[in-house]
């Protein structure tokens, strides 16, 4: 360990105070986000993590397409015909339970099997309705999300994240920064006995939820992990009493990774001190608020304040204080949640795993191994309805395979295209454009939710072009950031071009097929570096239009000036993109003229 | 078995509570569907109301939940009558179709070659809760099958040479995150109630949540306790206001009140007037109201109408607030109690 390296210091010193946390208490806290490549420092903190789990505690590894009944338990066919009962398999989640389950590449993680993990962290146990058994199993674990992201936006989906206490990143540590001290498994015993008897100081509610506040946490449940934190804290510390020295460490760990804003302004204060009613009444119910506590009530002073805060925003991660940073200074809100790939996946309805009761007729695939999973149990009540096994040629038993048992491959329902608006929200297209195109995003988006497409959309205005809604099917998100679209200020085509571009490539590789549908007048007048001039704006426009075209990518261009415009045409053609002028154009015009275009693609109209 | 958090001890969230406990009182109303921010205690609310609801008469030994006195042939003896806790149950994602409408009873056909019929999750909710965590995410087929059944009332079974059809009435109940994908219109039909319900921001609420869920984690048992007279209060005024339904009539006026509010928003079919009429008379009932007063409407319209309005462009995401503007012009003032 180097001296002159304090930050990497405190990281790894943190890390290894995580992973004992964890260790001590994993389904009380939920668990860690760890995001880090893959590679020795991500290891060796695993296997310190490993070493310090209880003999009867069990880690797991949870493939990333372990399918339903790997994940959830289901039949197990061997044990089950080889007794002649039912025996039921385990899942994963269930194994882990008392121990870790670690998600590699948890990032990847589809929303169907988040769902199913989190509702298990949920309810601490599995309920298993599958292959005609029922049973609830005790599944008490802790998660280790290994999250291995490049991009912000890649991350573990948030309903996981949401639910794990601490958030951790090995950046920027290196193999000689990983000494690992040799006295934790000791100080973990101690602190397992202790940790029964350990409470909290009845002040550190108000204070996570008020340090909360001013770092623009809206999560509730970054409070109530951040108290158990504390606690546990507590313990390994020899403490039964959580108090401020903890709420630090809790305040590091939970709080500062998840702030969406640096506390400028003075904390909120607490406004009239002990007397805690929430002022929203309640029915039928009696508010007794910590009346009967057994803990005296202390106001928190704002020297606690001060230290929590100041504990938090030293563990704010600084690739996120950057843009904290930035967007104070351009008052920008926060892209509304950066799991494009999370929410990508999960509204896909119907997960790729599985398989359903169905005949192998139109176009159905039939699942041989299924089929014969199915008929296996039924084989002896077969025999007996019949009188005797059927027999082959050979002498051999048949199996009998019935209608009844024919299984059906499920296949993922894609998201088969993206399209793509690229608004001009410059002072040069009139505020009622926007409105329309605003309009034309919402209709298409209504469709789509039958054709499973999906919309993006990047409006350009002053020197730069904000993806404002990455690619979604919800409604609830389109109109979220649709209702905040601002207008006014330069026309950056060529920025405006070049984050399409992106996007669509982007879309393609996932096999995706984008269209790009841009509503411009074409009149660029802000170059790619963001400096004003028509004749260069225009240049780097048709330059970036280039390679749009030079990656096929289908695009309309709609020109929305009062009447046909030749540089929006000449752009048109130099994009590869369909022209389209359409001066008075309403949403509804516009979202038939998008479906048109799809048309002549792919050949297929909205399904209606 | 987990602790259960009661449901008088969850605070705030009253429109969510509201809407359950509607359920509860007259489950002709129709289903519930939450939406909304995640950590809201949506799925803590549900499994609350569980424990809350006072016990229902059925036939002794009957699988299918019949009520006494409805002619239940499942079972030999049809004429004893039990109190059995009603059922809350609970569909997983992941859970397979066999489990959900029922199967050939595995146990008994490997180990006596015996055919008989297991009841699957429809029976079990039959006259209950069926309840769907994360139900934007559920499966597409399980989806049909459960627009099936609530439709009918009944679930079929034709499977394995067995033919069975036992009846499969059931409040539905979904929670979800809108921002995970939206709801198949369809199903979105079937709830009778929708509610939104937000992280709450107030500081003193979240301290309340917090400190709550601290005390209830640490030591659940004197937790529970200390709600357990809040509980069995509002368990006495839900039995109450059960009472009281049939005897609350269905006035002209709250009738050309609803009517006016659907047309003024502009609601689907005629489902929206029917289930904001039964839905404030529930509220009326609660309440001890002999009448359903333009109040109760008030109350319930967000509820019983949001998710039925048309979807328009440029409309605003929030269509609460729109089915509120609309109260707030048809029965004018702001919150206040209108007396006519």
């Amino acid at each position: 360990m180097s001296n002159d390296a304090p930050h990497t210091n405190a990281t790894w010193n943190d890390a290894c105070l995580a992973a004992a946390i964890v260790a001590i208490a994993p389904h009380a806290i939920g668990g860690i986000v760890l995001r880090a490549r893959s590679g020795p420092v991500r290891d060796v903190w695993l296997a310190h993590l490993k070493s310090l789990l209880s003999e009867t505690m069990p880690l797991r590894r949870v493939p990333l397409n372990a399918g339903d009944d790997r994940l959830l338990g289901g039949l197990d066919l061997s044990a089950t015909l080889a007794q002649g009962r039912p025996v039921a398999e385990r899942g994963l989640l269930a194994e882990a339970d008392g121990g870790l389950l670690v998600i590699p590449s948890a990032e990847r993680l589809d929303g169907g099997r988040t769902a199913r993990i989190v509702r298990t962290l949920d309810y601490g146990r599995v309920e298993m309705e599958r292959d005609g058994l029922s049973a609830k199993l005790p599944a008490r674990f802790g998660i280790i999300a290994l999250d291995e992201g490049v991009e912000p936006d890649e991350t573990v989906p948030t309903a996981l994240r949401d639910r794990l206490a601490i958030w951790l990143s090995l950046d920027g540590l290196s193999l000689r920064d990983t000494a690992i001290e040799p006295d934790w498994p000791s100080r973990l015993a101690a602190a397992r006995r202790l940790l029964p008897e350990t409470t909290a100081d009845a002040n550190l509610a108000t204070l996570f939820c008020e340090a909360g506040c001013a770092l623009g946490i809206n999560s509730i449940r970054a409070p109530i992990l951040a108290i158990a934190i504390a606690r546990i804290n507590a313990a390994l510390d020899g403490r039964t009493q959580a108090t401020t020295a903890d709420a630090e460490v809790a305040a590091r760990l939970v709080l500062g990774p998840r702030a969406t804003r640096l506390p400028t302004e003075a904390p909120p204060e607490n406004p009239d001190g002990p007397e805690d009613e929430p002022q929203q009444a309640q029915a039928p119910e009696t508010t007794d608020p910590g009346g009967e506590d057994t803990q005296p009530e202390q106001a928190i002073t704002p020297e606690d304040m001060e230290l929590v805060l100041a504990a938090a925003q030293a563990a704010i991660p600084n690739a996120v204080l950057a843009t904290l940073a930035e967007q104070k200074i351009t008052g920008r809100a926060p892209p509304s949640s950066g799991k494009v790939g999370a929410s990508q996946a999960s509204k896909l309805r119907g997960r790729p795993a599985g398989v359903r009761r169905g005949e192998p007729r139109n176009g159905n695939v039939l699942s041989l191994i299924e089929t014969l999973r199915a008929a296996a149990p039924m084989q002896l009540i077969r025999k007996r309805l019949r009188g005797g096994p059927q027999l082959l040629a050979d002498g051999r038993e048949r199996i009998e395979v019935r209608a009844d048992d024919f299984r059906i491959a499920r296949f993922k329902q894609k998201t088969t295209s993206t399209t793509i608006f690229v608004v001009d929200a410059s002072g040069s297209s009139a505020l009622h454009r926007l409105a329309e195109a605003k309009g034309a995003v919402e209709i298409i988006l209504s469709e789509c939710y039958v054709r499973r497409d999906s919309v993006a959309l990047i409006a350009f205005r002053g020197t730069t072009a904000d993806t404002l809604l990455p690619p979604t099917r919800s409604l609830t998100r389109a109109q979220r950031s649709l209702a905040g679209l601002p207008g006014g200020g330069g026309t950056p085509l060529a920025t405006a071009i070049d984050t399409a571009v992106q996007l669509a490539a982007a879309q393609k590789q996932k096999g995706i097929s984008p269209t790009v549908v841009m509503l411009t007048d074409g009149k660029a007048n802000i170059d790619r570096a963001g400096k004003p001039g028509r004749k260069t704006a225009m240049a780097d426009a048709l330059a970036v239009a280039e390679t749009m075209r030079a990656l096929g990518i289908n695009a309309l261009l709609i020109d929305t000036s009062p009447r046909r415009n030749a540089e929006a045409e000449q752009l048109a053609a130099g994009m590869g993109a369909r022209y389209l002028p359409l001066p008075h154009a309403d949403s509804t015009r516009l979202s038939q003229a998008v479906f048109a275009s799809r048309r002549d693609q792919d050949g297929s109209g909205p399904r209606n | 078995m987990p602790a259960i958090f009661p449901f008088s001890a969850i605070v705030g969230q009253d429109e969510m509570k509201l809407a359950l406990l509607i359920a509860a009182i007259d489950q002709s109303v129709g289903g519930v569907l939450v939406f909304g921010d995640r950590g809201t205690g949506k799925s803590t609310t549900v499994r609350a109301l569980a424990a809350l609801l006072p016990p229902m008469p059925v036939v002794a030994g009957c699988r299918f939940n019949c009520a006494p006195g409805t002619g239940c042939t499942h079972t030999p003896d049809a004429e004893t009558a039990a109190s059995a806790p009603v059922p809350v149950v609970d569909l997983p994602l992941g859970a397979t179709e066999d489990r959900v409408v029922g199967a050939l009873d595995l146990e008994r056909a490997l180990v006596h070659g015996q055919k008989a019929f297991e009841p699957g999750l429809l029976a079990r909710a039959h006259r209950g809760f069926l309840y769907i965590d994360e139900v934007n995410l559920l499966e597409d087929h399980l989806v049909d099958l459960l627009l099936d059944v609530a439709a009918s009332g009944e679930n079929v079974v034709e499977r394995e040479g067995l033919s069975i059809r036992h009846p499969a009435r059931f409040v539905l109940v979904g929670t979800g995150n809108p921002e995970e994908g939206e709801l198949r219109p369809q199903l979105l039909d079937r709830f009778g109630m929708s509610v939104e319900v937000r992280t709450p921001e107030d500081l003193k609420t979240r301290i309340e949540v917090v400190r709550r869920r601290d005390d209830f984690e640490r030591n659940s048992d004197a937790f529970i306790a200390r709600f357990a007279e809040d509980e069995d209060r509002l368990r006495s005024h839900i039995i109450a206001a059960r009472d009281r339904v049939p005897g609350i009539p269905t006035s002209d006026h709250a009738l050309e009140r609803a009517a006016q509010l659907c047309a003024d928003v502009g609601t689907d079919g005629l489902r929206g007037e029917l289930t904001l009429v039964r839905a404030a008379r529930a509220l009326a009932a609660l309440e001890g109201a002999p009448a359903i007063d333009d109040a109760h409407l008030r109350r319930v319209a967000p509820m019983a109408l949001r998710h039925r309005l048309r979807r328009t462009p440029l409309s605003s995401p929030d269509s609460g607030a729109r089915v509120e503007r609309a109260v707030a012009d048809l029965f004018g003032g702001s919150g206040e109690r209108l007396v006519i």
